[in-house]
C-alpha cells in the first residue's frame, strides 16, 4: 500500500451512485438505426470508408483517419449504410456533425475474427492492433490510445496508473464495469504492462465502491499480475482527474506544459483496459461501452452495455422512460463537468460514460442574474489547481484576458468546485470557459491575420525584388548597349568624313598633277 | 427539449450570501447581549436605529442606481454592516449621530464604489472614522458598567437620550473615559500602570465589563471559525500582531506599557480580529496574504494605541491595511499546480 497524498482543495459531494446500481449491468437491445459520428475522439476527423447502400458486418471498419492522432470507427452490428449526412451529435455547442447511419438488420452478423498469437506478439504489434480497434481513453477525454502508448513506451514508464476512481456524482459505469469484468480489466492491465514495462502498477478505486474493490481484489490473485496493487483512495471530488490522481498516488505534480509520461507516469481508465483485452483476445474493435443512466427524471436508473451509435432516446426507453412529463434536461457526463445535450435523438459515442436525466426545475438556470463576488475566497479553498478563481473572475469579467492568463486561466481544469461553493452563485466555470474560447478564437484570428500579413509582406517583397531585378536587367542592357556603341565608334570612321577626305585627297592629287 | 444551454456544474448551490450573513449575525449575539446586560440597553437602540437607517438608505440608493432593491436588501449585508457600525458607537448616542455615521457607511463606504463586493474600505469603519473625526465630544462620551456606577440607563431613559428628550448633563455622573483612554492619559501624565490600574474601572484583566464582552466576542468568533464562515488566518495573525508587540514592550518596561492581556481584552481587538478585519470584500484573499494582512492590522493597532493620537486604533489600522490589499494579494499568489 503506497503512502497516499492530498491534492489541495476539492469538495465532498452527495454521490447519488446507489440509484443506478440497484440493478446489475444489462445488455441494451439494438435500435432500428445507429448513428455513428465520424469524430468520436480528440484529433482529426475520420473519413468514411463505406458508401450508402453498402452492407456491413459487425466489426467492419467503416471510417478511419490518416493522421497519427485518430481512432477508426467500426460497425457495431450488421446492417446497411442508409445515409452519411449531418445529424445532431453530443457536443457542447449543440452543433450537428457527419454521421454514418446503419439500418440495423437484427442479424448481428460478425466479421470473421483474425486472432493473433498473443504469446508471440510484441509491443509494436499490440499497439498496432489497439490502433486498428479504434480504442480511445474511455474515462471521458477520448484521446486515441495507440499514439499515447507509443509516446509512453518511447519515454519509458515508471508507474502505470489504472483509473477506476470515477469521482463524479451519479456516474457508475466504471463501478459496474469493474463489478462485472474485473478479470478483463486485469488482463488489459497485463497487456499494458507488456507494452510499457512499468516498474509498478497501481489500480486506484475510490473507497465508496466497496463491491468493485472486492470483485477486483478477488480477481487479482488468479490474474498473476506482478508489482501491482489495488489501492482504495478517499472519496473527494475531483480525485479522478488525471493530475489529481497522480498527486494522490505519487505526490508528484505534472509540470506546467508537460504530460504525465514526461515524468514517467501513464494513466489509463479501467474501461479502456477492457476494450484493449477484447481487441487483443477476440479481435473485437471498440463498438460498445458501458453507459450509466441516472438522474431525478428517469424511471429505472441503471447501467447498460450499449452499442455505439444508439440514440439516447432508445436508452431512455429501456430505462422505463421519463419519470415526469415527456422531456427532461439531458446531460452527457456528470453534473460537475458534463454538458447539456440538444435532445434525446443524439447518439451514444465513445465518450458517453453517463447520461444524466434531470427535471428542468432542478437544473440551475442560465445566469440571468447573480450576486456580486464578495471575495470570500471559498473558491480558492476548493480549487484543486491552487488558482485564485475570484481574481480570475474579476479579470475575465473586465475582459482583461492578458491578466487572466497571468493568473493561469489555462491551468483551470473546469472541475466546477468553485462554482459549486460560491455564495454569490456566480457560474465561475462558465465565465472561464467563455474566456478561454474567446482567447483561443482571438489566437486563431491572430494566427490567420499573421499569415495574411506575412503573405502580403512577402508578396510585396517579391514584387519589389522583381522590379529591382527588372531595373537591374534593364540597366545592364542599357550599359551593354552603350559599351557596344563606345567600342564600335573608336575604330570606325565616319563615312561622310571619309568621303570628304577622299574627295579632298583626290582634289589635292589633281592639283599636284596640274602644277 | 430545452434550447437554452446551461453550462455545468449542475448542482444546487450549497452557500448563499444570506446564509453567510445570518452566521455573522448569530455570532454577534453573545457579545451584543453581554454588552447590553453589562452596560444597559443603549447599545440595542443603536443597533436597531442603525439597521433601520441602513435599510432605508440602501433601498433609496439601490432605487437610484436602478438595481433590484429586494434582492440586495435580503442579502442582509446592510444589516451586518449597520450592526458592526453601531457596536463602535458609545452606548448612548443621539439618533442623528447614528444617521450621519450610517449614511457614510452605506453611501461613501459602499455604494459610491459600486455596492457590495466593490468597496475597497470596510464600510462600517469608514462611517465610524468620519464620526470620530467630526464629532469628537459625542464619540468619546462613554458610560460605566452597572458594576462600577451601580446603575445604567433604563430602556426608556436610553430612548429619551437617543432622541434628545433629556439634558445630557443629567447623566454626567455615569459617564467616564474608556479604560484604554484612561491608560493612555495616565501614561501621558507619567503615572505608573500599576497606579492607573487602581481605578475602579479596571477589572481582572482589562476594563471592568469590557473584558467579559471581549470573551463573548471570542465565543462568536469561534462560532464563525467552526461554521467555516471565516478562516483562521486573519484573526490568528491579528491577535499575534497585537500580542507580540505588546509582549516586547511590556517586558522592556512593565510600568509604562500595559500587559499583552490588557491589550487583547480592551477595546475592539477581539471583535476586530474576528468580525471586522475578516470582512471578505475588503480583506486580502490569499492564505499568505491574509496572514500578512492580519499581522499588519495587529501591529498597527498597537502602534496607534501606544504612540498615536487615539486610545484605540482598530478602525484606522483596518483602513490602512485595506489600502494595501491589492498589493498584498498580488505578491502572495499561491503556487499553481505544476508550477516550479
Amino acid at each position: 500500500m503506497p503512502r497516499l497524498h492530498h491534492f489541495p482543495g476539492g469538495i465532498k459531494l452527495k454521490g447519488h451512485k446507489s440509484e443506478s446500481l440497484v440493478r446489475g449491468l444489462q445488455q441494451a437491445s439494438l435500435p432500428r438505426q445507429l448513428f455513428l459520428p465520424l469524430k468520436q475522439h480528440i484529433g482529426e476527423h475520420n473519413k468514411p470508408l463505406v458508401d450508402v447502400g453498402d452492407r456491413v458486418l459487425k466489426g467492419h471498419m467503416i471510417a478511419s483517419g490518416s493522421s497519427l492522432i485518430c481512432a477508426a470507427i467500426h460497425a457495431p452490428t450488421s446492417g446497411v449504410i442508409s445515409a452519411i449526412e449531418n445529424f445532431p451529435v453530443a457536443h457542447p455547442s449543440g452543433q450537428a456533425d457527419t454521421c454514418i447511419v446503419i439500418d440495423v438488420d437484427d442479424k448481428d452478423e460478425a466479421a470473421v475474427p483474425v486472432l493473433p498469437d498473443l504469446q508471440q506478439v510484441d509491443a509494436e504489434r499490440m499497439i498496432e492492433l489497439i490502433c486498428r480497434a479504434g480504442i480511445v481513453g474511455l474515462g471521458g477525454a477520448v484521446f486515441p490510445t495507440s499514439p499515447k502508448l507509443s509516446r509512453g513506451k518511447a519515454q519509458g514508464i515508471d508507474t502505470l496508473i489504472i483509473n477506476g476512481v470515477e469521482c463524479e456524482p451519479y456516474i457508475t459505469c466504471d463501478d459496474s464495469l469493474m463489478r462485472n469484468y474485473a478479470a478483463e480489466v486485469l488482463r488489459g492491465t497485463g497487456y499494458l504492462q507488456r507494452i510499457l514495462r512499468p516498474q509498478r502498477t497501481v489500480i486506484a478505486i475510490e473507497d465508496n465502491k466497496p463491491e468493485a474493490i472486492e470483485k477486483m481484489t478477488r480477481a487479482f490473485a488468479p490474474s498473476g499480475l506482478k508489482d501491482t496493487e489495488i489501492v482504495a483512495i478517499p472519496t473527494i471530488y475531483p480525485s479522478g482527474g488525471e493530475k489529481q490522481l497522480i498527486q494522490i498516488l505519487t505526490g508528484k505534480e505534472v509540470p506546467h506544459g508537460q504530460l504525465a509520461f514526461d515524468i514517467g507516469l501513464f494513466c489509463q481508465n479501467v474501461g479502456t483496459c477492457v476494450a484493449i483485452t477484447r481487441a487483443l483476445e477476440q479481435d473485437q474493435p471498440l463498438i460498445s461501452r458501458v453507459v450509466s443512466i441516472s438522474g431525478d427524471n428517469i424511471r429505472q436508473p441503471g447501467n447498460w452495455e450499449v452499442r455505439l451509435g444508439t440514440p439516447i432516446r432508445h436508452l431512455i426507453e429501456l430505462a422505463g422512460g421519463y419519470l415526469n412529463g415527456d422531456s427532461a434536461h439531458l446531460v452527457m457526463g456528470g453534473p460537475m463537468m458534463g454538458f447539456s445535450l440538444a435532445g434525446d435523438q443524439v447518439p451514444i459515442v465513445k465518450a458517453s460514460n453517463n447520461i444524466l436525466v434531470m427535471r428542468e426545475e432542478t437544473i440551475p438556470h442560465s445566469p440571468g442574474y447573480h450576486d456580486e463576488c464578495i471575495r470570500c475566497s471559498k473558491c480558492t479553498e476548493v480549487c484543486p489547481a491552487s488558482l485564485l478563481p475570484q481574481q480570475l473572475y474579476w479579470h475575465v469579467r473586465a475582459r482583461a484576458f492578458d491578466r487572466a492568463e497571468e493568473f493561469h486561466l489555462f491551468d483551470c481544469i473546469e472541475c466546477g468546485c468553485c462554482s459549486a461553493v460560491c455564495p454569490s452563485t456566480i457560474p465561475l466555470v462558465q465565465y472561464y470557459r467563455a474566456a478561454k474560447s474567446d482567447i483561443r478564437a482571438a489566437q486563431k484570428a491572430q494566427i490567420k491575420s499573421d499569415h495574411a500579413r506575412i503573405r502580403f509582406e512577402s508578396r510585396e517583397r517579391r514584387l519589389l525584388l522583381k522590379k529591382q531585378q527588372e531595373e537591374e536587367r534593364r540597366r545592364l542592357k542599357r550599359e551593354a548597349l552603350q559599351k557596344k556603341k563606345a567600342g564600335s565608334t573608336a575604330p570606325t570612321v565616319d563615312p561622310v568624313q571619309a568621303a570628304l577626305e577622299r574627295v579632298k585627297a583626290r582634289k589635292q592629287a589633281a592639283q599636284e598633277e596640274s602644277t | 427539449m430545452s434550447s437554452v444551454f446551461v453550462s455545468s456544474p449542475y448542482v444546487a448551490p450549497v452557500n448563499s450570501l444570506q446564509r453567510l450573513m445570518i452566521q455573522v449575525i448569530i455570532a454577534l449575539l453573545p457579545g451584543t447581549l453581554t454588552y447590553a446586560w453589562l452596560f444597559g440597553p443603549g447599545v440595542l437602540i443603536n443597533i436597531a436605529l442603525a439597521c433601520v437607517f441602513a435599510l432605508l438608505i440602501e433601498a433609496v440608493v439601490l432605487k437610484l442606481r436602478d438595481k433590484p432593491v429586494m434582492v440586495h436588501l435580503t442579502d442582509l449585508s446592510a444589516i451586518v454592516a449597520a450592526w458592526l457600525f453601531a457596536l463602535c458607537l458609545p452606548m448612548h448616542s443621539p439618533w442623528w449621530l447614528v444617521l450621519v455615521g450610517i449614511g457614510f457607511t452605506m453611501i461613501a463606504g459602499k455604494h459610491v464604489y459600486g455596492g457590495l463586493g466593490f468597496n475597497p474600505f470596510n464600510p462600517a469603519m469608514v462611517g465610524y472614522v468620519v464620526l470620530l473625526i467630526s464629532f469628537p465630544r459625542e464619540m468619546t462620551t462613554w458610560y460605566l458598567p452597572a458594576s462600577v456606577s451601580g446603575a445604567t440607563l433604563s430602556l426608556s431613559e436610553a430612548l429619551a437620550y437617543s432622541f434628545g428628550g433629556v439634558d445630557i448633563q443629567q447623566w454626567d455622573a455615569l459617564s467616564s473615559a474608556t479604560p484604554l483612554d484612561q491608560v493612555k492619559t495616565g501614561i501621558g501624565q507619567q503615572i505608573a500602570i500599576s497606579d492607573i490600574r487602581l481605578s475602579p474601572v479596571f477589572g481582572q484583566f482589562a476594563g471592568k465589563g469590557w473584558e467579559w464582552i471581549s470573551f463573548a466576542w471570542l465565543i462568536g468568533g469561534l462560532w464563525l471559525l467552526l461554521t467555516r464562515t471565516i478562516r483562521w488566518h486573519i484573526p490568528v495573525a491579528l491577535l499575534l500582531g497585537v500580542v507580540s508587540m505588546a509582549t516586547v514592550f511590556y517586558l522592556l518596561d512593565m510600568e509604562s506599557y500595559a500587559s499583552p492581556l490588557f491589550h487583547l481584552l480592551s477595546g475592539a481587538v477581539i471583535i476586530g480580529a474576528f468580525f471586522i478585519a475578516t470582512d471578505p470584500v475588503t480583506a486580502a484573499t490569499t492564505d499568505r496574504g491574509r496572514l500578512a494582512y492580519g499581522l499588519m492590522i495587529g501591529c498597527l493597532i498597537y502602534v496607534i494605541r501606544v504612540w498615536g493620537g487615539y486610545p484605540d486604533g482598530v478602525a484606522f489600522a483596518v483602513l490602512l491595511a485595506n489600502m494595501c490589499v491589492p498589493f498584498i494579494d498580488y505578491y502572495t499568489q499561491p503556487r499553481v499546480y505544476g508550477e516550479q
